[in-house]
Formats: C-alpha cells, sequence, structure tokens
C-alpha cells in the first residue's frame, strides 16, 4: 500500500470507529426500512475500511497484471447469477446463495466487499430486494462476514493439508452459512426479546433463516468447486496472475 | 479437463440439481415464500405488534405501489443474464485458447 492509501485507509477507519461504536449495534438481506436509523448508519460506517481495502487491493492488483480482470469480472459475474437464484428448501421457503466465496478465493475477501456490494445495490434500487437504508448491513453480512470467514476457512484447511477441492466445498459452504448467521445476529441486536434479550431473538432468526439456508449453502460450495475446476483447466494463467494456482497441472 | 475432473464435475452437478429439486416435489403444496419475509414476521412476533417499515423502496416509491409479479421476475433474469453473459464470455474466450495453445504446443513438438 503506498502511503497515500495508508492514510486514506487510517482515515477511514477512524470514522468507522466514531460512528460505529456510538449505537450498541441490529440483520440476510434485511428488508428496505426494517433496521432502525442508527443501525442502518452504524452498519454503513463499519463497512467503509473495508470498502477502502477492497478497492485499493482491486487497483494494485491491476495495476501488477490487467489480466487479472477477468477473474475479478467472473467473480462478480458469479455473485450476479448465484444470488438471482431462488432456490426452494427443505422448510418449504425459499431462499438465494450469496456467491461470494468464489472471488473470496480468488481475489481476497476485502475485494469481494466491492463486488458485493454492486450486486446489493442493483438489487435494491431495482428489485426492491433488500434495501438502501439497510445497505450497510446487508454489505456487511453478505460481503464481508462471510467472504472472510470464507478465506479464512481456505488458508486453515490449506495449512492442514486438506484436499483441495475440499477445502474449496466447505470455505464457500460455511462462507453462506456465516453470512445468515451475521444476519440472525444483526436483527437480534435491533429487535431484542423482551424476555431473553438479544440471545433469545438470534436464535429465534436463526431459526428461520438456517434450516432453509444448509442445504442451499451445500449447492453454493458444489457450484464454487465446479467454476474452480473448471477455471483451473482453462484459465490456469489467470489463476497464477492472482495467486491462486502455483503448481503447474 | 482430465477425465477424473469430468467425473467430479458432473456427480457435484447433479447433486446441486437434486438438493434443489427434491424438496419441491417432497414438499407439496408448500408455499415458497422468500426467507426475507419471514424474516419480517418474526420481527414482528418479536415485538408483539405488526412492523412498520419507515422506508419503502425507492422503485416502489416511483410506480407508486409494489413491482408487479411479471416485472420483479423480468428484473431478476437481467440480472442473471448479465451474469451468465459475462461468465460465458470469458469462459468461451478461455476455452479456445487453451484449444489453440494445445495445437501450437503439438506442431512445436512434431
Amino acid at each position: 500500500m503506498s502511503k497515500k492509501e495508508k492514510r486514506v485507509m487510517k482515515l477511514v477507519i477512524a470514522f468507522a470507529l466514531a460512528f460505529g461504536i456510538v449505537p450498541s449495534a441490529y440483520g440476510m438481506h434485511i428488508m428496505e426500512g426494517y433496521l432502525p436509523v442508527g443501525y442502518c448508519i452504524a452498519w454503513g460506517a463499519v463497512c467503509v475500511p473495508f470498502l477502502a481495502a477492497g478497492f485499493f487491493s482491486i487497483r494494485k492488483r491491476l495495476q501488477e497484471n490487467r489480466k487479472t480482470i477477468t477473474i475479478l469480472a467472473m467473480s462478480g459475474a458469479f455473485i450476479f447469477v448465484i444470488s438471482s437464484l431462488k432456490i426452494p428448501s427443505v422448510t418449504g421457503s425459499c431462499s438465494h446463495m450469496t456467491g461470494t466465496g468464489l472471488g473470496a478465493l480468488l481475489f481476497g475477501p476485502s475485494a469481494v466487499g466491492i463486488l458485493g456490494m454492486i450486486v446489493l445495490i442493483f438489487q435494491a434500487i431495482l428489485l426492491a430486494h433488500g434495501g438502501l437504508t439497510t445497505l450497510g448491513a446487508n454489505t456487511f453480512s453478505m460481503a464481508i462476514a462471510g467472504p472472510f470467514v470464507s478465506f479464512g476457512i481456505y488458508k486453515l484447511l490449506k495449512m492442514l493439508k486438506v484436499n483441495k477441492l475440499v477445502s474449496i466445498f466447505l470455505a464457500a459452504m460455511i462462507g453462506d452459512l456465516f453470512t445468515y448467521c451475521v444476519t440472525a445476529i444483526q436483527l437480534a441486536l435491533a429487535y431484542p426479546s423482551e424476555t431473553g434479550g438479544v440471545f433469545a431473538s438470534t436464535v429465534k432468526f436463526l431459526g428461520v433463516f438456517a434450516p432453509t439456508q444448509l442445504p442451499l449453502a451445500i449447492i453454493e460450495g458444489i457450484l464454487t468447486t465446479v467454476i474452480i475446476i473448471t477455471l483451473q483447466t482453462y484459465a490456469l494463467p489467470e489463476l497464477k496472475a492472482v495467486g491462486f494456482s502455483k503448481e503447474v497441472q | 479437463m482430465t477425465s477424473k475432473n469430468k467425473k467430479i464435475v458432473a456427480t457435484l452437478l447433479i447433486l446441486a440439481f437434486l438438493i434443489a429439486a427434491v424438496p419441491l416435489f417432497a414438499l407439496k403444496g408448500a408455499e415458497f415464500g422468500g426467507s426475507d419475509d419471514a424474516g419480517s414476521q418474526m420481527i414482528s412476533e418479536i415485538q408483539g405488534t405488526e412492523y412498520e417499515p419507515w422506508f419503502t423502496p425507492i422503485m416502489e416509491t416511483f410506480i407508486d405501489g409494489e413491482i408487479p409479479g411479471e416485472v420483479e421476475s423480468l428484473l431478476f433474469c437481467i440480472q442473471t443474464g448479465i451474469g451468465v453473459g459475462v461468465l460465458a464470455f470469458f469462459m468461451g474466450r478461455f476455452v479456445e485458447r487453451k484449444k489453440w495453445q494445445d495445437k501450437a504446443k503439438g506442431e512445436i513438438v512434431r
């Protein structure tokens, strides 16, 4: 990171702390108008440093190697496709996947923040899905928390020398599930239950999201694995350029 | 693509399809509403009163009402279409490039 970039990062982190800590904090796509104003601002502020870091990381990657733009575009496109597909689940209700795991593994978790937010803005404005007021909270759960967990799990499994395809599958799946856990917590913070407080609320919201999301998380893991197998076959030079693949097959 | 990878990919895709399709047939007559809506019902349940959103989606404000179901599915299709377009375009280029590279390599060897 250059000096100027560092200065910007310090500034935005300070901004996030200033606005993010004030309210004690309220969660998958949270619907428009369903979060109190304080929480909307707080979650938005928390996202800013991550988004700034994402912007810098994308710019650095592209400056180093223009080739990586194809992988970036494909990661973004994958989120577009995956998050537009509403899939029936075992609980008798529908939900959709996040698709952010792929980008997190290929490009790093902070870069996905930008890609995910673009998708969320598209859905909030045109589809009345999610919302502009809840954009901050949704960006945090889908485009920041999920990808960071995916990335962390992938690195961990790699260290433990777990089979590569299995690690990709687990990373994408758990990242997807975690997104919904964060959403449940975000909602619970905003709407603590009168008898049991935040914790009881979290359990209630998780009860709504988790059973529906589990099969979808498995599908997301599968699709992410398939895409990466395909990319490894046909786009090895690009995967090397983003630092994902080292070994030559 | 090696034949081992081909098998893995085929198995995985069939598995993904089954996970998505089975609930539809297994749970006959289920509504399959969105889980986002289920979330807002839960808010009302916890609060004990019907929750009134303080901000309506921007499109609904513009057209003064909810987006018609057909139009909404159109917009979702556009989103899918953009994504698939980009993916297919680059994937097509990669596949062709590999074919061409493999061929060039083969000629050098000869």
